[in-house]
């Protein structure tokens, strides 16, 4: 392989940069990624002469040719076998699951064989394939187009589970994704496709690589821990909570973009500092990923802590209709309500900004 | 043009222009199983007579076959081995399976494809690892190339055509066999994986053992097709059925059928019918579903006596050789029951390197309590080491 990330001698001038969206950084990443490795293998349903739903595969076909940007047969349980026979012979296979729903037939072969065969061979068929699924909600989709799924992916050893939240973050994790000799479900939050940002495709900046949370905003009050289409949510909610409360909160934003690995390490020194954290997803509450993170949580910060870790996620129901999505999604109200319910009348880490000694 | 768009190239269809895609007559399989030794006077429709060095070599592995399954389950009933699922009976596709395939192909086994794999000149011991239970696989599948036992049924077909595919792309000719029986020709990704092969033409041939029972539910509980090879047709795919205890012929078939997918032609699903005549496994009880003279019906169609007796029937087998013969596989036994009776070397720390290519921090702080757990079980009860809380 070569470098993960294109370092022209421009990288990161500021003077190339213009707006680009998540959806065209994305498509950035996999063209550089075809070019640098002719391993590198693109699969899916409607990938190749459309350029796919979301128009992230687009001119990927007229580029690279049929057989390495490949519409497949509408059947996400062979797709992702396809691939994993693909990927035992040596190619590096990018697969686009349509939706998050629609990744559900391939269950089988994520869990039985896509997760274990690096172990169960000892090493001796690894696979670096990549899983491209859009996720979550927020953008009027019908049935079965809005699911966050990131729950059952991460109960699964074996797979690494990575969101991005930026456009910068987009490029730089699918480059790490399919670089990566581990199976990486890569979920793109379907409604930060369109988000904007001052990025320059002949030199993205470089970004912390997979496993790495990132401080997206710091702050001293409380931490939000969060990934994907609800970071967005939480820098906003962040900005509102200056004017909130007696004198205003300071919030600490954290984006862990990465499920699987989990930096525990970013998230315990920041809600040390902070004593107390929220986590906040879109994927239902119950038996979700803010339960194990906030379990972490309370493991490893439990004499920190001024209140329980709070998670404002979404209800524990079927992912509703699309004219009552909104009352489910994790919003701005409902996160500055948790952190109103982080019980400020404590002060506990204010008498002891030191630790107290523990 | 690309390897894919030769075969899937768009063409526009105006409304009045319907027609067949293809003809569907060449894909029909054969009315009856094709048969070499079974047949009367044991010639093949090509005429053309099997060297004798093949029947040889087949009947030199369908006996040690034989005696290989009488093994494993007798390894079983000593604890050696946590399950066996039998393929007595089923020799003549195992070997078949093991022997057609060319030196760079590969093979795709389900749990009851040992002896393929064995065929295939991988260590017994070896291939048993999976069933022993000292880990989930025990062999260098890309240096032996069989992938490792498949037991979610039918699930490794589409891997078989994926690796097919991707050699196809890089223009090596190997070929992919992948083995299904009868019970998985039911599960979705049977149909996913033909409709792929054909779709994009890979160079794979599914060969399913059509033995009778997906454990206790036979047959007429699995489909309504007519064959399991018609079901080939709607995928475009030609079906071919054969005489599963006939190892002459299923090789025949498996090697002409790996030849054209070596050579562009696409993939082939063959049907062998055969018959389990042990029970599932060792835990099952086939009298619960079977009557005793069916399987005295197919014990009369034995693959080994079928094909030893083919070979008397041309002069290339006598007494002498017979027991010669039984003598090399009791000897084989005995290595593989000595080997299998010695304690497989465990090493729990390996429960963890392997799960990523870098272990994650949680998964590197869970294998230091396994060590401290193990260290602490060294000094024995009452030592105190181990109890300290963390």
């Amino acid at each position: 392989m070569s470098t993960a990330v294109r370092q022209p001698p421009e990288a990161g001038a500021t003077a190339a940069r213009k707006p680009a969206t998540m959806g065209q950084a994305l498509n950035r990443a996999l063209r550089d990624a075809m070019r640098a490795d002719p391993d590198v293998h693109v699969m899916g349903e409607d990938v190749g002469t459309l350029g796919g739903v979301f128009r992230v595969t687009d001119g990927l076909a007229k580029e690279f040719g049929e057989d390495r940007c490949s519409d497949t047969p509408l059947a996400e349980a062979g797709i992702l076998g396809v691939a994993v026979g693909m990927a035992m012979y040596g190619l590096r296979p990018v697969v686009e699951m349509q939706f998050d729903a629609f990744a559900f037939p391939a269950f089988e072969q994520l869990v039985s064989h896509v997760s274990r065969m690096r172990n169960r061979t000892r090493g001796g068929l690894p696979m670096p394939l990549t899983v491209r699924v859009p996720y979550g909600g927020g953008i009027g989709g019908v049935e079965h187009h809005s699911d966050s799924s990131e729950a059952y992916y991460m109960a699964t050893p074996g797979i690494h589970v990575v969101t991005p939240a930026t456009v910068p973050d987009a490029y730089g994790l699918l480059r790490a994704a399919i670089a990566s000799d581990d199976p990486v479900i890569f979920l793109e939050p379907k409604r930060l496709y369109w988000s904007k940002a001052d990025w320059n495709p002949e030199a993205p900046e470089p970004v912390p690589g997979i496993g790495k949370a990132v401080v997206r905003r710091p702050g001293t009050s409380a931490t939000l821990l969060t990934y994907g289409p609800s970071v967005p949510v939480c820098l906003e909610a962040a900005e509102a909570a200056r004017e909130e409360g007696a004198e205003g909160w300071d919030l600490e934003v954290i984006d862990l973009r990465s499920l699987v690995p989990f930096d525990e390490e970013t998230v315990v020194a920041s809600v040390r500092r902070t004593g107390r954290a929220v986590v906040v997803h879109e994927s239902p509450g119950f038996a979700g990923p803010g339960g194990e993170i906030a379990a972490r949580i309370s493991e490893r910060c439990f004499h920190y802590l001024e209140a329980p870790v709070l998670r404002v996620a979404g209800f524990d129901i079927p992912y509703p209709p699309p004219m009552l999505e909104r009352h489910h999604l994790p919003g701005v109200d409902r996160v500055l309500d948790a952190v109103a319910r982080l019980q400020w009348e404590s002060g506990w880490t204010e008498r002891h900004p030191d630790g107290g000694g523990i | 043009m690309t390897v894919l768009e030769q075969h899937s190239a768009y063409a526009p269809t105006p409304p009045p222009s319907w027609r067949p895609r293809t003809d569907p007559a060449p894909l029909l399989p054969e009315a009856e199983p094709y048969s070499v030794l079974g047949g009367e006077g044991g010639v093949r429709e090509s005429g053309v007579e099997p060297e004798a060095e093949l029947l040889l070599r087949l009947y030199e592995a369908v006996v040690h076959g034989r005696r290989y399954n009488e093994q494993a389950t007798a390894l079983t009933k000593q604890g050696r081995l946590a399950v066996y699922p039998s393929s007595t009976g089923q020799e003549a596709c195992q070997v078949a399976a093991g022997l057609a395939l060319g030196e760079r192909d590969w093979l795709f086994p389900s749990y009851r494809d040992t002896l393929a794999a064995v065929a295939r000149g991988v260590d017994p011991v070896e291939v048993l690892s999976l069933l022993r239970g000292d880990w989930h696989h025990g062999y260098d599948s890309r240096a032996t190339r069989v992938a490792p036992l498949c037991t979610p049924l039918a699930t490794q077909l589409p891997h078989a055509v994926g690796l097919a595919h991707a050699a196809r792309l890089r223009g090596d000719e190997v070929a992919a066999l992948a083995l299904v029986g009868d019970g998985g020709t039911s599960e979705g990704d049977f149909h996913e994986a033909l409709n792929f092969a054909a779709v994009w033409q890979a160079p794979v041939v599914f060969l399913v053992q059509n033995n009778g029972f997906a454990i206790s539910v036979p047959l007429a509980k699995q489909t309504a097709a007519p064959s399991l090879a018609h079901k080939g047709v709607g995928y475009g795919v030609p079906g071919r059925l054969v005489d599963g205890n006939d190892a002459v012929a299923v090789h025949e078939v498996l090697t002409e059928a790996l030849d054209r997918a070596r050579s562009g032609g696409g993939p082939t699903l063959v049907e062998a019918v055969t018959y389990r005549l042990e029970a599932h496994t060792n835990a099952d009880d086939a009298t619960r579903y079977r009557a005793a003279d069916e399987v005295e019906a197919w014990r009369a169609h034995d693959p080994v006596a079928l094909l030893e007796r083919g070979l008397r029937e041309r002069g290339l087998l006598d007494d002498e050789a017979v027991s010669a013969t039984r003598e090399a596989a009791e000897r084989r036994a005995e290595d593989l029951r000595a080997r299998m009776n010695q304690d497989p070397e465990l090493d729990p720390e390996e429960l963890f390197p392997h799960v990523y290519a870098q272990g994650t921090q949680q998964l590197q702080e869970q294998a230091v309590q396994l060590r401290d757990e193990l260290a602490a079980a060294e000094f024995g009860d009452g030592s105190g080491a181990g109890e300290d809380r963390r």
